[in-house]
Order: structure tokens, then C-alpha cells, then sequence
């Protein structure tokens, strides 16, 4: 179980990013954040992963207080971030150092095959394209077997055929030990196909706009008009989410001046 | 020549599978192309001096330069100053290094400490290192302290620059890699800033290699019984040029094998680095 109580965030130069979030994703959960830019939605997500540390509120996980990097939580950037020293084997390996050499071996040939990359273990980095690189990077925060795995924009930077296939292939790694996911993104659609719950934010500062249940049947089916009612719906509330109240008000007086 | 060997020590294991299937000769047109200058030069030069047009005493034909390298060598004077020669650079290489790479990595690394150092050291760099002899003489003798010193103030500078840029310039990202895996510490130095400035630490590290053997010599004018320095004396105060050109070709081949060393001992934990490589030195 995560849960954020009042999770917000200013920062040094007096930017107020992030305003009292408060989330509870229970286990096996996968929440999508979705919101225009600048809503905090990254910053959120670095609060979750303990790489940054909320200025007000905590962030809990099974009633434990995050406030470093923890090992039962996984992140997965928007780059692959791969160590270019390291071969393909040894990025996936890289959080099992403290494991014995025999089973760390076994979970990494594990997580490539899991991941299709098996034949590419001893390559570089370099070698990869785009998309082998982030499912290495997938497979990388999978092998500790984390029980919160968080994602910020994972796909942002692939090809819509690469996308799509990435998607489908987290939602089978995911089915493996279900973990709680929570998902950044721009990318409605991707919401739509992957998340249970789909939180709207709206910016300046930061905070959640709006809860859309995604209970669709899985594997969803892109094209069906069950998908398309929530994608619109979502788009609703992020069109909501981004027009002030005040000015829609006044521009609806504006209308009317004739 | 240079350049191809080190190319393909650090070439990634793919490359040679397809090397293999060309013949020597295309394999070796690249680096023998180079040749043919120094060849035309030496062989036109030892013709010149056979035919009479020149007696070449003040510049000495190949033959005459192999016949005083040989004659150094086996009665192992050549040896007995190269040592001498090489002793020094390396006393004075790893005193550099270490300090180089300890202010190096502080510097890099803190902001405060690099506010407050490295400005005097930048000022200190600015000092063209042979004007410290005269002091280094004052303070440490004629002998071998004052001449290690100096050394270690040439390679100082270049390693310590280098690797103050390299861990300043390592991505943020991958640090946050390291710290999402909860590494810290000699941790977080192991596993991700080690590997990460190494490629630029061995470049810091060749270049300062390459000022210890210039300033060796600087080292080796200013008073040595023994040493190649020594012997580029001796030669000009003696008349004999074919001595100074034996020593010359004594520290490059020296300066050329440690620089070998340094690119072949790392060349195991660089193969990875995404590197350009110009399509002249695939032939």
C-alpha cells in the first residue's frame, strides 16, 4: 500500500511545484498521472522515489516513511540511462550486487528473456536501439523485484509502433508480481491502455485535478468504443484542467457584452 | 603507427571478425603509408653523405647514429642512463598523479573546496614550471629531490585539471541511476564515478606523462651525472651529435613504450566508450 498525505513541494527558488497531493494505490494498482506541463506530475513522482524529498506532507509505503531511494520502489526514466560501461547483463544485474554471483546470473538471463533481449546480453549500450535500450532499463528496475514501480514518461521519446509494443510488453512483465505501478505521462492513450485509475493535474502549483477509473476489461482493445468514452473523458478533464476558472467565466461575460 | 595500434587495442570486440578476412597488406597500407617520408629523408640523407656532398658531422647519416646507438648499448651506457632517465619520470609521475588526482577529485567534487583552492592553483599554473629551478635548487639541492619535484609539477597540472573537468562534467542522471539504487559513499564512487571519468583520466594521464618526459630533461640540463639528459649534454659540450640523436631516439621510443603502457593497461575498461572513428583508419 502507497500512500501520500499532503505531499507538496517548493522549492529553493521559491517555486511552488507541487501543492497537498493525497493518493492511496493499494497493491497490484496501476495509476496514471496525466496533466500539461509544469503541473508537477515529475516532481510527484520524485517524491515517491525518494530521490527528492517533499517540502510538506510524507509519502508512506506500507506504513513506512520514504525519504531516501528505497529498495522495494523501482524507478524508470524517461531515458534509458543505461551505465555505457557496463555490458547489457551487467546494467540488468546492476541493483543485485549484494546477491550471490550464481543467482544473480540466473535472474538477469531471467529478466532478458522476459524482455526478448537474451541473445543481446554481452553487447553495449551503444549497440541498442531506442526501444531495446528502455526495455533493458524496464528489465533493470524489474530484477529486484520492486513492489512500487514508477515510470516517468518511459516512452515518450519512441516511435508510436515501439510505443505501443512497450506497452504491451510492461503489461506482461507487470502481470508477473504485479507491483504497484504509477505512471507519468502526456500521452492519454497510454493512460487509457495501462492504468486502473487516471489522475488529471492541473498546474501552478501542482495538484490532482481530477479522478477518472479506467475499469476496462484487460487486454484492452485500443479501438473499442469502451476505450475511446474514457480516452474522451479524460481529454475532457484535462481541457478543464487547463482553463482557469476565472477567465472562462469572464470570457463568457465577454460574450455577451454585444 | 602510433595510432593504429592503439586503435586496435580499443577496438570493440566485433570490429576484428571482419579485419580478419583482409590480407596483411591491405591491413598495413595505412600505417606504412607514413613511412615513406622518414625512409626517402634517412635513405637520401646517408646518399648524400656516401657520395661526398656532405661529410656529415654536424648532422650524422643513419648509419653513423645506429653505429653510435649500438656502440652506447653494448657497453651499456644507453642502458645505465635510461634507467637513470626513467627512474626520475616515474618518481615524479606518481607523485603527481596522486596529488594531481586526490586535489582533482576534492575539487571536482565539492564547490566549496573548489572555490577555495583552485584559484591559487590556477595561479600557479600560470607559472611556466622551469621557473621554479632555481628555487627548487635553493630549497631541495642539485640532486635528485629538486628534479622529481619538478617533474611532479609538470604532470601535476594537466592530471589534476583533467580530472577535476571529468568529475565535474559527470552526468546527473546516471548519478541519480546510482542513487535510486541506494549507492552512496565508496559505493558511489566504484560502481559510477570511477567508471565514468575514467576515459578522461586517461587522457589526463598520458598528457601528464608526456610533460614528465619534457620536463626530465629540463630537470636533467640543469646538473646530471647520468641520465639521456646527461647524454644531450655531453654530446653538445663534446662535439658529438650522433650522441645527442641517440639520445633523442632513446626518449622517444621510452616516452612512446610508457604511453603504450598506459593506453594498454586501460584499454580492458574502455572498450565500451561509443567512440568516433574516422573511415581513414578502418584501411
Amino acid at each position: 500500500m502507497l500512500t501520500l498525505e499532503g505531499v507538496g513541494k517548493t522549492y529553493a527558488n521559491g517555486v511552488h511545484a507541487l501543492d497537498a497531493v493525497n493518493l492511496s494505490v493499494g497493491p497490484g494498482e496501476i495509476v496514471a498521472i496525466v496533466g500539461g506541463s509544469g503541473c508537477g506530475k515529475s516532481t510527484l513522482l520524485r517524491a515517491i522515489s525518494g530521490l527528492d524529498t517533499p517540502s510538506q506532507g510524507r509519502v508512506m509505503l506500507d506504513g513506512e516513511k520514504v525519504t531516501k531511494p528505497h529498495e522495494k520502489i523501482g524507478i524508470i526514466f524517461q531515458e534509458p540511462r543505461l551505465l555505457p560501461w557496463l555490458t547489457v547483463a551487467g546494467n540488468v544485474g546492476f541493483g543485485l550486487e549484494d546477491r550471490p554471483k550464481a543467482e544473480r546470473d540466473a535472474r538477469v538471463v531471467e529478466a532478458l528473456t522476459r524482455v526478448g533481449l537474451s541473445e543481446k546480453a554481452d553487447m553495449w549500450p551503444r549497440e541498442l536501439s531506442g526501444g531495446q535500450a528502455q526495455r533493458v532499463a524496464i528489465a533493470r528496475a524489474l530484477v529486484p523485484r520492486p513492489e512500487v514501480l514508477l515510470l516517468d514518461e518511459p516512452f515518450s521519446a519512441l516511435d508510436a509502433f515501439t510505443r505501443v509494443d512497450l506497452q504491451d510488453h510492461l503489461l506482461g512483465l507487470w502481470a508477473d508480481t504485479r507491483p504497484i505501478l504509477v505512471l507519468v505521462t502526456h500521452d492519454v492513450d497510454e493512460a487509457v491502455v495501462l492504468a486502473d485509475r487516471i489522475m488529471v493535474m492541473r498546474p501552478r502549483p501542482g495538484r490532482i485535478f481530477d479522478e477518472i477509473a479506467a475499469d476496462l476489461p484487460r487486454p484492452r482493445e485500443r479501438q473499442s468504443s469502451a476505450f475511446d468514452r474514457v480516452r474522451r473523458h479524460v481529454m475532457a478533464a484535462l481541457d478543464r484542467s487547463l482553463k482557469p476558472v476565472a477567465k472562462s467565466d469572464a470570457n463568457e461575460a465577454a460574450a455577451f457584452w454585444w | 603507427m602510433s595510432l593504429v595500434r592503439m586503435s586496435a587495442a580499443i577496438e570493440p570486440a566485433a570490429q576484428p571478425k571482419q579485419k580478419a578476412g583482409k590480407s596483411v597488406l591491405t591491413r598495413w597500407r595505412g600505417p606504412a603509408l607514413g613511412l615513406i617520408l622518414p625512409l626517402i629523408l634517412a635513405v637520401g640523407w646517408e646518399l648524400a653523405v656516401r657520395a661526398g656532398f656532405s661529410n656529415g658531422r654536424l648532422v650524422p647519416p643513419p648509419s653513423v647514429i645506429y653505429a653510435t646507438f649500438s656502440e652506447l648499448a653494448r657497453t651499456g651506457e644507453l642502458q645505465r642512463h635510461a634507467a637513470a632517465t626513467l627512474a626520475r619520470v616515474l618518481a615524479g609521475f606518481g607523485i603527481g598523479v596522486i596529488v594531481g588526482t586526490l586535489l582533482g577529485a576534492i575539487t571536482g567534487y565539492s564547490l566549496l573546496v573548489r572555490r577555495f583552492i583552485d584559484p591559487s592553483l590556477q595561479a600557479l599554473r600560470a607559472i611556466p614550471s622551469i621557473a621554479w629551478v632555481p628555487l627548487f635548487i635553493l630549497w631541495l639541492g642539485i640532486f635528485e629531490a629538486s628534479k622529481v619535484t619538478l617533474i611532479a609539477v609538470g604532470v601535476f597540472f594537466p592530471v589534476y585539471l583533467g580530472v577535476m573537468g571529468a568529475v565535474m562534467s559527470v552526468d546527473r542522471k546516471i548519478v541519480e541511476v546510482g542513487r535510486a539504487f541506494r549507492l552512496s559513499g565508496v559505493k558511489m564512487v566504484r560502481r559510477i564515478l570511477l567508471p565514468a571519468v575514467l576515459p578522461a583520466y586517461v587522457i589526463a594521464l598520458r598528457s601528464g606523462l608526456g610533460l614528465g618526459w619534457m620536463f626530465v630533461v629540463a630537470a636533467e640540463f640543469m646538473g646530471a651525472s647520468e641520465g639521456l639528459g646527461f647524454l644531450l649534454v655531453d654530446g653538445q659540450q663534446l662535439g658529438k651529435p650522433a650522441q645527442i640523436v641517440a639520445a633523442i631516439v632513446a626518449f622517444a621510443v621510452i616516452g612512446k613504450i610508457t604511453d603504450w603502457l598506459i593506453v594498454g593497461i586501460t584499454a580492458p575498461f574502455l572498450r565500451w566508450e561509443d567512440r568516433f572513428k574516422s573511415p581513414a583508419a578502418e584501411g
